[in-house]
């Protein structure tokens, strides 16, 4: 029993990293339309410029600086970038994303090498918070909690009770009538991606030290990412986080949990074909949920998508 | 790599067209393996690595026969089996005879396939398969073929001498297996609770799983497993992120007992684990860095580290790999009579750069060599890994391991 607490703490940190990540995703599509395939590489970029930052001034600058710097970048990038190709349509806006997303771990690659990079946690947060039936829980891991939960009220903040999130709120929806109120449309979307990518940037310097920091990183959290916000909703930040949560603890207890597919069919009233090995359905039989955990918010996207196609919190009809 | 391809077509086509006299120059050898994606730095490192041993084994020496060179080209296969195949053939098209690949079992089993049909196909342009690392036993059993040589140890004969060590521990009484989910994984699992079950029958095996490879974000889930699961040891055959990723995972979970591994040195691991796995995490692997064997393999390593400070040599099998096949291809008087290179490897015996002799099997062409157990430390190193300060020293040797194992191989010669 106490182990549920353990897992239901480990899928939150997970979850919350997610929703980091996929915060700005949402942001950045539901107002440009844009399925920014790159948005991993800022993550993963964050995490580097945070190790290179950490050898000169300590992890903490680097919190501080990486963000801002992944962020200017991604400015940089939508305004001239995106934004040229933009009239264009939006499969080119989609190339562009997608080779940026190549070019941007080729360059990973030539400066700081294939190598993983030793990018680790400060030495002030580097000890056990407290533990649970012989579980330790870093102090690192509840500083994620703690920051990411930060980020999401700010976010919230920001959008609901401010002007800017007024306007972007607007512009999400009404792009044109907020233009026509004269108010500068580009500039938000421009905003818009910056902290999109800022945001980023963040989830990438404190996942760094967790997930290790290598050229790879990008790749295995990319996809993911998009699964979360498919299953939120389009431009929901609390579908995003509901979403992040939901695949953080699905995939923290099916790994956590030995759930054998052959339990589940003999519970369902099938019959175990003798012998095993021969028959054709070998490997469904076979199957435990460690081995299909990290696909298993693929196969919730799917049913999101064909049940619910807006997902969970979004507004919009498919 | 997309980039070293077009670079390979293009070096062709300007060879092919200048003359075809300096063609005959230089024995190019393709290097099969992950140059990008999750698994690059293993794969770019073992790349190093065969073009260093080559440069200063082979070419260094007056190169083979009349003074012909080694080239080492290196094709990205992105892990896959498929893409693989791809880019044997685009070797194959380019000329090159002789195929290396190590990283994966399940490539080397869709490469062995291949080059067996092809070899059968085309007697005049037959290819040699070096495999430097994968160690699937069904690939020298089942599944053996003439063309196909191994310069590991297969998993099999690893975990018989990883568990001669687990066997002698007598504190150790509960175990946790945990793998990559494809045929390597599953092959040390299966090698695992079969020795363990003939040497050591009284320990319990607590866990034994497998998890996708290369898809895992967080180890932390199977970390919490194996501490619940209150197991003295735990084995693993995990390699690149993987290993990182699991070892880091269960030794901030507080783990203390040992962590038998396949592969957790170099290409960036061992910098990662660091202090932490310090005296914890060993390794079971062939070739011996620390202490060194001999001024030879000083040398030689100081000459790497002078070339790629970055480098790591981490998988010293190579070293036997690019000599062995030197000293076949003098012995057969040909560069390109596969089946003469081929009889001339069966049954060689080769001093081994890091120490001992080694010897290819000829029923099933399988190398026999010594097998070290190593345990990662920063005492007594000499050659670290990643410029951590941190190595793995040796601290029990088996000799000759499972020379006289049983083989299923039932070899085809033409």
């Amino acid at each position: 029993m106490d182990l549920i607490f353990v897992n239901l703490i480990d899928g939150l940190v997970t979850g919350l990293l997610l929703f980091i990540l996929s915060a700005g995703l949402t942001l950045i599509f539901s107002m440009m339309g844009v399925l920014n395939f790159a948005h991993a590489s800022f993550y993963m970029l964050g995490a580097y410029f945070a190790y290179s930052i950490s050898l000169y001034l300590g992890f903490w600058m680097g919190l501080l600086i990486a963000p801002v710097i992944v962020g200017v970048l991604g400015a940089l990038v939508e305004r001239h970038g995106l934004r040229r190709v933009h009239q264009y349509g939006h499969v080119p806006e989609l190339i562009f994303t997608f080779g940026l997303a190549l070019l941007i771990e080729e360059l990973v690659q030539f400066v700081w090498g294939k190598n993983q990079v030793p990018y680790n946690a400060p030495e002030n947060l580097d000890f056990v918070a407290f533990s649970i039936v012989g579980n330790s829980i870093p102090a690192y891991k509840v500083f994620m909690i703690f920051i990411s939960v930060g980020i999401f009220l700010g976010i919230l903040y920001v959008l609901t009770k401010t002007r800017i999130g007024m306007i972007i709120q607007a512009s999400l929806n009404y792009p044109k009538t907020v233009e026509a109120l004269g108010h500068n449309v580009p500039l938000v979307f421009m905003g818009v991606f910056g902290v999109g990518t800022a945001l980023a940037g963040v989830a990438g310097v404190i996942a760094g030290p967790v997930l290790s920091t290598f050229p790879g990183m990008a790749v295995v959290l990319g996809s993911i990412v998009f699964v979360t916000i498919v299953i939120g909703g389009l431009g929901s930040l609390g579908g995003a986080l509901v979403a992040s949560l939901i695949i953080g603890w699905l995939t923290t207890f099916a790994k956590a949990y030995n759930v054998r597919m052959e339990d589940i069919l003999i519970g369902l009233g099938f019959e175990k074909p003798q012998p095993i090995w021969d028959s054709a359905w070998r490997d469904l039989w076979t199957l435990t949920s460690p081995q299909i955990a990290d696909i298993l918010p693929y196969l919730l996207m799917v049913l999101i998508l064909v049940f619910r196609p807006y997902g969970l919190f979004g507004k919009r009809d498919a | 790599m997309r980039k070293t391809t077009r670079f390979g077509v293009a070096a062709t086509l300007a060879v092919a067209l200048s003359a075809t006299a300096s063609f005959a120059e230089t024995i190019k050898i393709a290097f099969i393996d992950p140059l990008s994606g999750p698994f690059a730095s293993t794969g770019s490192n073992g790349l190093s690595q065969f073009q260093f041993a080559a440069e200063t084994l082979v070419n260094a020496e007056g190169g083979v026969l009349d003074g012909q060179m080694f080239e080492v080209v290196g094709f990205d296969n992105k892990i896959s089996p498929k893409e693989s195949l791809i880019q044997l053939q685009v070797a194959i098209d380019q000329g090159i005879r002789f195929i290396t690949q190590g990283n994966s079992s399940g490539v080397a089993n869709a490469l062995t396939d291949a080059i067996n049909k092809h070899n059968r196909r085309n007697p005049d342009s037959q290819v040699l398969f070096l495999n430097y690392s994968a160690v699937d036993p069904a690939l020298t059993n089942d599944k053996c073929n003439f063309w196909h040589f191994r310069f590991d140890a297969n998993a099999d004969i690893k975990m018989d001498a990883l568990t001669d060590v687990i066997a002698a521990d007598e504190s150790i009484e509960k175990i946790y297996i945990i793998g990559q989910d494809y045929s390597f994984g599953k092959a040390v699992s299966v090698a695992a609770n079969r020795f363990l079950g003939e040497k050591r029958p009284d320990i319990e095996i607590v866990g034994d799983e497998l998890h996708p490879i290369s898809k895992v974000k967080d180890f932390t889930p199977y970390a919490r497993k194996i501490m619940s699961s209150e197991a003295d040891a735990v084995i693993t055959g995990n390699w690149g992120a993987d290993m990182v990723n699991l070892g880091k995972g269960i030794l901030e979970n507080g783990f203390d007992g040992p962590i038998y591994t396949y592969y957790a040195a170099g290409s960036g691991i061992t910098a990662a684990l660091g202090e932490d796995g310090k005296g914890k995490i060993r390794l079971i692997s062939e070739g011996q860095l620390n202490p060194p064997v001999s001024d030879r393999a000083i040398a030689y390593a100081e000459a790497f580290k002078a070339k790629y400070p970055d480098g790591n040599l981490d998988q010293t099998r190579i070293t036997n790999t690019i000599e062995m096949l030197a000293k076949a291809i003098n012995e057969a008087g040909t560069a390109t009579d596969m089946v003469a290179i081929a009889t001339a490897l069966e049954g060689m015996e080769h001093e081994n750069l890091w120490g001992g002799k080694v010897m290819m099997r000829p029923q099933d062409h399988q190398l026999i060599q010594d097998m070290h157990i190593q345990v990662h430390t920063d005492d007594g190193i000499i050659f670290d890994h990643d410029n951590s300060g941190f190595g793995t020293v040796v601290e029990y040797t088996v000799t000759m391991a499972a020379m006289d194992s049983d083989t299923t191989c039932k070899m085809r010669r033409p």
